[in-house]
């Protein structure tokens, strides 16, 4: 059994190797043409020739738009997880504080009447959401140990029943008629639509695409390893001069804000915000699927939100045994998560330095017992 | 004086874990604090760099009061800890780790110069320069931390019991490198359970009991005293 299983790691470990020592145009070819493909996937004359694919219980291009919102969620929630290790379980309360700023903002049904476009919002939306981290942030991050992640739980409850219960979000009833991203084609009609699912999908993929441009380009600097140096031993950033607080702060707020983006691009998709967008089990979806594709990579939380968000619409229309196994995608997502945990606690693409913690705290345990 | 500790006590939880405790350690010197464990020689050490608030007393460092300031302002001030143990980045390499140790500097040069020093002071630590932190042998890990602090350039270094789980030939090697780096004109205060060692290179020291100062000379005259004799270096 851990032959095979070490095998297999080595096998892994090879292709990663063999990825790394590739010329940089190849790799480069590859990016691109990894880009193209997913620019080119929502497409029907495209999807069509990719077998199964194309998820056959729901609409192909309005699950890869919530794919695509998963994965930008995934890549926020992984600096704050990932890089800076600390444990987020309310992230989606910060995509809820996103979407309702553009709701109450722009809906004609929000008692504020002020009607905004879409594109003005956004930018409050984002800086609203920060501003809601930092606030979170500035009492908790002082704190070791669970104290942020119970207070995070905490915000995406409160935020939630804010939503079900209070007069001015409107409940269940929700906003109606949020208005869509602007620009329109030649002929008049709007780019961003109601039916079509394709133009939301490619802002978001954009989007995703800068995102990580941000994030890579920041923790290759002076902040990227204060966020490394404070998960790996906070004591030891701390001793080395590292403001911790500062920087726990900063990757907690700009999560945040990446979330907030996420919030806006979903209202102003889907038109209407009501509180049954923001269930709490949103917030451990996006946790596991970070955890999933191995936290601390970019392209490990790409993969995993991509992947979890990805398999549960799958399951939508198979059956099995006369069941539809939609109904058990969170006992079969659950199983998957206990499987991995076991023999891949590092996730499926690890960070290189993650893995050497893994293995340090490993041996740790064996040294303690 | 570089630094003066008057009357300090400090609290964790309800536990009372440093008694009113003083010292000094001037410009220069190599000060050594032995004591059993649990005797709060790390407490006391957390306590300087910062890493734990004191409930009273005061802490001046270079003619200032730092009793109540953060601990990575502390190490900008030329005060820097390596901390007990494993308290290296496991996942960064010695290289990595070592820049690290100049986060707080701006100045490439120095730190270039730094490193090349650090890298002469311990020249398994230049052998692994790529090699992850944590899969480093405990004696390297050891040197990695002193090596570290170091880069920070700092005017007092705090060593957390260097010796700590090391072969005993290593250990001889640590004590000469600390020996050393006092000698290149960097102050020293030490934490020690090998109290022989430590005596024998301190210019002075402080034994510690129970959260307080019990004891405290030159390391010689501790070193020959009957009591301290009996107590910490386990001769009758």
């Amino acid at each position: 059994m851990t032959t095979v299983l070490e095998r297999v790691r080595s096998g892994r470990e090879a292709a990663g190797e063999r990825w790394r020592g590739a010329p940089r145009w190849v790799r480069w070819a590859l990016l691109v043409a990894v880009i193209a493909f997913f620019y080119a996937l929502p497409n029907r004359e495209f999807y069509q020739y990719l077998g199964p694919i194309p998820t056959p219980g729901a609409n192909f291009t309005q699950v890869l738009f919530t794919v695509s919102i998963y994965v930008l969620l995934a890549v926020g929630l992984n600096i704050v997880v990932g890089f800076a290790g600390l444990l987020d379980l309310g992230y989606f309360g910060f995509f809820a504080v996103g979407a309702y700023t553009v709701a109450v903002l722009t809906s004609p049904s929000s008692n504020l009447k002020t009607l905004w476009p879409w594109l003005l919002v956004v930018p409050l939306a984002i800086g609203l959401t920060m501003l809601s981290g930092v606030m979170l942030g500035t009492p908790t991050l002082r704190l070791r140990g669970d104290y942020l992640a119970i207070v995070t739980l905490g915000f995406a409850e409160m935020i939630r029943i804010a939503a079900v219960s209070s007069e001015f979000l409107k409940g269940q009833r929700g906003f109606n008629q949020i208005p869509h991203p602007p620009g329109k084609y030649a002929d008049g009609k709007p780019f961003f639509g109601v039916l079509d699912a394709r133009p939301y999908y490619w802002l978001v993929l954009t989007l995703i695409i800068l995102v990580v441009i941000g994030v890579r380009n920041l923790t290759h600097s002076r902040v990227g390893r204060a966020w490394i140096s404070i998960r790996e031993d906070e004591d030891a950033a701390q001793l080395m001069g590292v403001p911790t607080f500062k920087f726990k702060l900063w990757a907690f707020a700009s999560g945040a804000a990446i979330a907030g983006l996420a919030g806006a691009l979903f209202a102003g998709k889907q038109n209407f915000v009501n509180s049954q967008n923001f269930e709490l089990l949103n917030s451990i979806i996006i946790l596991a699927a970070v955890i999933f594709g191995g936290s601390g990579n970019i392209v490990g939380a790409i993969v995993g939100g991509g992947l979890v968000a990805y398999m549960i619409e799958r399951f939508r229309g198979i059956e099995l045994f006369g069941v539809e196994l939609y109904e058990y995608r969170f006992l079969i997502f659950g199983l998957v998560l206990v499987v991995m945990m076991i023999f891949r606690p590092e996730g499926l693409i690890p960070n290189r330095r993650r893995a050497a913690e893994f293995k340090d705290r490993r041996k740790e345990v064996i040294v303690g017992e | 004086m570089l630094l003066e500790i008057d009357d300090v006590s400090l609290l964790y939880g309800r536990i009372q874990a440093l008694h009113g405790i003083s010292l000094t350690v001037a410009e220069g010197e190599i000060v050594a604090l032995i004591g059993a464990n649990g005797a709060g020689k790390s407490t006391t050490m957390r306590a300087i760099s910062g890493i734990r608030p004191i409930a009273t007393g005061s802490i001046r460092f270079d003619g200032e009061d730092i009793s109540k300031l953060r601990a990575d302002l502390r190490v900008r001030r030329g005060l820097c800890q390596a901390p007990e143990g494993r308290g290296i980045f496991p996942g960064m390499s010695v290289l990595e780790n070592l820049d690290m140790g100049a986060y707080t500097r701006r100045d490439r040069a120095g730190i270039a110069e730094d490193l090349a020093r650090v890298l002469d002071l311990f020249p398994r630590l230049a052998e692994r320069r790529k090699q992850a932190g944590g899969t480093l042998s405990g004696g390297e890990q050891q040197m990695l931390a002193v090596g570290r602090a170091l880069m920070s350039r700092p005017k007092l270094l705090l060593l957390d019991e260097p010796s700590m789980g090391l072969a005993p030939m290593l250990i001889q090697q640590i004590f000469d490198i600390i020996k050393e780096i006092n000698e290149q004109g960097t102050t020293v205060l030490l934490v020690e359970q090998n109290a022989q060692q430590a005596l024998a290179r301190a210019h002075r020291a402080y034994v510690l009991e129970t959260g307080k100062i019990v004891k405290t000379g030159t390391g010689a005259e501790l070193l020959h005293d009957p009591a301290v004799k009996e107590a910490y270096l386990g001769v009758a």
